[in-house]
């Protein structure tokens, strides 16, 4: 396989092709009958998530660095250029997005009915914006691909959600704009400064961390503007509020991949951009304290909420908010495992959750409701159904043999070593975990039937299996032998662990061990 | 480039070469003059003229950019009236891209709107080539001609709607205003006259520069009741209250031309006086502008929110981009200049746009477009629609489009002089102002009709003119919102233009 990539100069290409071929897909989308939007969409994403599965074979995993970088100058004046690259986190973060594309095209197949062209040409042109936020390496390019998959986002919620889809369209916007516009500010201060001491204008990710040095003195007004961009994103508790609202509104795929992709461009910036440019900043004690207690507090949070929630969709979304919160505490307890775990956590929240709210879509599409009570029993009329959600449940759980369990359990063991307190405290999430979902499971596919209808309901169309299929595999894949994953990871994680405890001898790490956790 | 010539600004054919492209634009107008006063009354005779102005505008533009090209500069080394450089290019290609624009607008819009004043399009002209004397300054009593050329044109476009009452009073209220202002601005120089011995820029800089922290009552009352009087053609706050009224009861393409034209010469004689002549003092008026700023953003953005009417509206969000501008004109170094010569373009380009579309969405004889009007705009007319959401998606700053590169440059020029606070206060008010641009996209593609029908009674029929103008606004706009380098290398220049470096060895005059 190896031999046939290099044969053909994949690594040349990929990442150009990656980005052009959504773009190109939606004109095509734009300019074939209503009828067929669906088709051409459909294989185009296919065709892309084949291109990108290369990168699993010529990714080196023994390379910390980025690999298949592309760099050409965009507007030189000001040292931007468009930078692209991959490393081991966000690998994973374009091989989900192209995964999560095709099953959210095909998830959508009878959901959207009406201005379809619009609908899977603006899907294309979000997965432009998605896996650039994950490969952009200048940081000018970065802002102007986190802002751009706003807008397909902002439309499908607006144009194709539910009864109160504009309140949610709006508050998304608003929320994720707050954060980026000082985001953007705080870059542009770097890059001033930056370029003011060292001569050299350039918004290149590389230059900036090399010198972020310079900016130590506002390093946590700086970190403050970043970390609020992301932490919206994330959602980290209290940034949560336009969660649920933009979830639960969504039409299936845009939850889909809201869930999947979108709330994981946050920890990803935190990863790639906020610790490492301001790591005294990030792991100041005082930081660092109250980043790991809001973790925390989502973790709990979420599934105390989730677990009232009378709307299944909505229950989901507040599972987000509680997964995401032992992304983040893996994060700030910067060890090997833990970071790793957190990586792990962001591939299995988007397959587990991905999977959930395709679920949630398909009950949706037969009975048109979204309430828990409205449904019980259906287990009887649907077997098939009945066994996905069981197994897809227990993953999002983080039950051994499942792959939510790898993330979560990698996540505490790392964190006990740092914060004891924390991962204690938010081991009792998996348990919470445990309580709504296998509760809102046997409300929905158990209990006596509330109405006759129920026992009606046609089970899984072969579409619909065909949708999940690859999520499943995924999950029962990742359960039982993460290896591959974890080994393409490792030097990345190892590096980045060792140069943010490099980078802070004194602040935050003081009362964990360091060094010896490699696994 | 070619190899730079001298002009002789001191013979009459150095200065005719100097002010050619004003020279053409008034040439155009007086001929026009003639024109319509000899066919008078019918629709063809109005199209006529506006279609002979096009002419004019469009020869005063290449004369402009051959200018540019060619590379003029004063070969004396006496301070002159005019000035030869980028800034005053760079500027006209904006008054005239505007001009030409307003013009293409109107064609459709005056014959269905049943305005048969072929004087229209001659106050157009004559409007323009004071803005354009405006930006080509080097003295504040050319300056001041400019602006009175300007003004009393716009009043009377203002009220060109004869039997509009609401068209009227928008003229009522801006002439007496702007008078008023035009007054703060006479004194102003009348004042700097008194301190420095001089109205010209050049030498009020060397001036300054040689009394170094000497600076009277007599300069900072001058500069401060400069800033009033620009400050009103602006629409900075405070002095933004004729705004909204006007904008409001002006015809639509006039107000296209007054959010955009007129406020850049205001922004071009603004930037012109405070960098290039107090430059050096800018303990003067830095912390004015400051305020002046901050204060015209959240105004602008505040107030706007509150708006249904579309032009409304758009009249408050061109008092936030004036607090935009404000921010570029508050850093006092040329790379603010730079940054405004671009968000001049930008905004020119979006607004102008905006207000195209507007003026196919009005009911014939009824000025108010409410946002809701708008609803269910995608479904009949995509394309429109579209448009339409380029220009708000612009004017919010959204990146791939040229407002970002814009608001881009500006916070850039703010952080690079030091003005971390109005960079701050830039963003947020930018926050808030997705509340009023993201309604009305959400109103053409979210929401269905209110009233079945109310798209075909408001007409939308696009003259040929309009459509051009909005699809060319709205492909520009993406074009340089991707690929702007070449436009910001142009800004560029125009901005470095304003503090010549070395400055010019300047012969004081005898007396």
């Amino acid at each position: 396989m190896t031999a046939f990539l290099n044969a053909i100069g994949y690594g040349h290409w990929v990442l150009d092709a990656l980005l052009v071929l959504p773009l190109l897909a939606a004109l095509l989308v734009m300019v074939t009958p209503e009828r067929h939007a669906k088709h051409v969409a459909f294989w185009a994403t296919v065709v892309e998530f084949v291109v990108s599965i290369g990168l699993w074979w010529a990714f080196d995993p023994h390379m910390s660095g980025m690999q298949f970088e592309v760099i050409r100058p965009w507007i030189a004046a000001y040292g931007i250029s468009y930078h692209v690259g991959v490393d081991g986190i966000s690998l994973f973060m374009v091989l989900l997005s192209t995964l999560t594309m095709p099953l959210a095209v095909l998830g959508s197949w009878k959901y959207i009915t009406s201005k379809e062209r619009a609908y899977y040409a603006l899907m294309l042109v979000l997965t432009t914006g998605m896996l650039g936020v994950f490969m952009a390496l200048d940081l000018f390019l970065f802002y102007v691909f986190w802002e751009l998959m706003l807008i397909p986002m902002y439309f499908i919620i607006g144009v194709w959600g539910g009864s109160r889809r504009l309140y949610a369209a709006i508050k998304f916007f608003i929320y994720t704009f707050v954060g980026s516009l000082l985001m953007l500010v705080a870059i542009l201060f770097v890059y001033m400064t930056v370029g003011a001491h060292t001569g050299v204008y350039s918004f290149a990710y590389g230059h900036i961390l090399a010198n972020a040095g310079l900016v130590r003195q506002w390093t946590f007004w700086l970190f403050g503007a970043f970390a609020l961009a992301f932490a919206i994103k994330v959602p980290m508790f209290p940034f949560h509020t336009w969660l649920p609202d933009a979830h639960v509104e969504a039409p299936t795929a845009g939850s889909v991949i809201l869930a999947g992709i979108l709330l994981k461009m946050g920890t990803y910036g935190f990863l790639r951009f906020a610790i490492p440019l301001f790591p005294h900043a990030a792991f100041d004690p005082t930081v660092s304290a109250v980043v790991v207690t809001l973790a925390v507090v989502g973790i709990i949070y979420g599934a105390l909420v989730a677990m009232v929630q009378p709307d299944f969709k909505k229950l989901i979304a507040y599972s987000s908010v509680s997964h995401l919160g032992f992304v983040m505490l893996g994060i700030w307890a910067v060890t090997v495992q833990s970071v790793s775990g957190a990586i792990i956590i962001m591939i299995n929240h988007g397959i587990s959750t991905g999977a959930l709210f395709l679920l949630v879509g398909m009950i949706y599409e037969r009975r048109h409701s979204r309430e828990i009570a409205v449904y019980g029993g259906i287990a009887r009329a649907m077997p098939m159904f009945a066994a996905i959600l069981t197994l897809v449940s227990l993953s999002s759980i983080g039950l051994p043999g499942t792959n939510g369990f790898v993330g979560e359990f990698l996540v505490l063991l790392g964190a006990f070593q740092t914060h004891p307190w924390a991962a204690g405290i938010a081991t009792s999430g998996v348990i919470f975990a445990a309580a709504y979902l296998l509760w809102a499971i046997q409300r929905v596919l158990f209990n006596r039937e509330p109405d006759a209808e129920n026992a009606k309901l046609p089970d899984l169309s072969r579409r619909e299996l065909v949708v999940l299929a690859p999520l499943v595999a995924c999950i029962l894949w990742i359960g039982l032998y993460p290896q591959p994953i974890l080994h393409r990871i490792e030097a990345t994680t190892s590096g980045w662990v060792a140069q943010m405890r490099h980078g802070m001898p004194d602040a935050g790490l003081a009362h964990g061990p360091a060094g010896e956790d490699a696994p | 480039m070619n190899r730079p010539f001298g002009v002789d600004l001191g013979t009459p054919s150095g200065i005719a070469l100097a002010l050619l492209p004003e020279i053409v634009v008034i040439a155009c107008a007086l001929v026009l003059m003639l024109v319509a006063a000899w066919r008078h009354g019918d629709e063809r005779a109005e199209r006529l003229v506006g279609q002979l102005s096009l002419v004019g505008l469009i020869a005063a533009l290449a004369t402009v950019i051959w200018f540019w090209a060619s590379n003029l500069y004063p070969s004396r080394t006496v301070p002159e009236m005019i000035t030869l450089d980028p800034f005053r290019y760079a500027l006209d290609v904006v008054f005239l891209l505007g001009a030409i624009g307003t013009v293409l607008l109107s064609l459709g819009y005056l014959g269905r709107e049943r305005i048969l004043v072929p004087e229209y399009y001659v106050l157009l002209l004559f409007a323009t080539a004071g803005m354009m004397l405006m930006a080509g300054a080097s003295d504040l009593l050319v300056l001041f001609l400019g602006l009175e050329v300007m003004s009393v044109s716009v009043y009377v476009l203002a009220g060109i709607q004869r039997r509009s009452a609401a068209s009227a009073e928008a003229a009522l209220k801006y002439f007496l205003l702007g008078a008023f202002a035009s007054g703060f601005l006479l004194y102003g120089i009348a004042l700097l006259y008194g301190a420095t011995g001089t109205t010209n820029l050049y030498l009020i800089n060397l001036q300054l520069r040689g009394g170094a922290g000497d600076h009277g009552l007599m300069l900072l009352f001058g500069v401060a009741l400069l800033l009033v009087g620009l400050g009103f053609k602006v629409s900075a706050a405070p002095f933004h209250m004729w705004a909204p009224d006007v904008y409001d009861g002006s015809p639509t393409p006039v107000t296209g031309y007054m959010a955009t034209a007129v406020k850049a010469a205001g922004f071009a004689a603004l930037v012109r006086v405070l960098i290039t002549g107090f430059g050096d003092a800018p303990g003067i008026w830095q912390h004015l502008v400051f305020w002046l700023a901050i204060l015209t953003m959240l105004t602008g953005n505040l107030v706007a929110l509150a708006q249904r009417n579309v032009k409304r509206m758009l009249a408050y969000s061109s008092i936030a981009h004036a607090g935009y501008l404000l921010v570029a004109v508050a850093c006092g170094t040329t790379l603010g200049g730079s940054a405004l010569v671009f968000y001049v373009l930008a905004y020119t380009l979006m607004t102008l746009g905006a207000f195209g579309v507007l003026s196919v969405a009005g009911r014939e004889g009824e000025r108010d477009v409410r946002i809701d009007d708008l609803s269910g705009l995608a479904k009949r007319r995509p394309w429109l629609a579209l448009a339409m959401a380029i220009f708000m998606l612009s004017l919010l700053g959204f990146p791939g489009t040229i407002g970002f590169i814009g608001k881009w440059y500006i916070l850039t020029a703010a952080l690079g002089a030091g003005q971390q606070a109005l960079a701050i206060v830039l963003v947020l008010t930018s926050v808030v102002s997705a509340g009023y641009y993201l309604p009305v996209v959400m109103a053409m593609y979210m929401k269905d009709e209110t009233e079945p029908g109310t798209i075909e009674r408001a007409g939308y029929r696009l003259g040929a003119g309009a459509r051009a103008v909005v699809f060319a606004a709205a492909l520009l706009i993406l074009a340089f919102g991707v690929w702007p380098s070449q436009a910001l290398s142009l800004a560029n220049q125009g901005g470095r233009a304003l503090r010549p470096a070395p400055p010019p060895v300047i012969v004081l005059p005898k007396d």
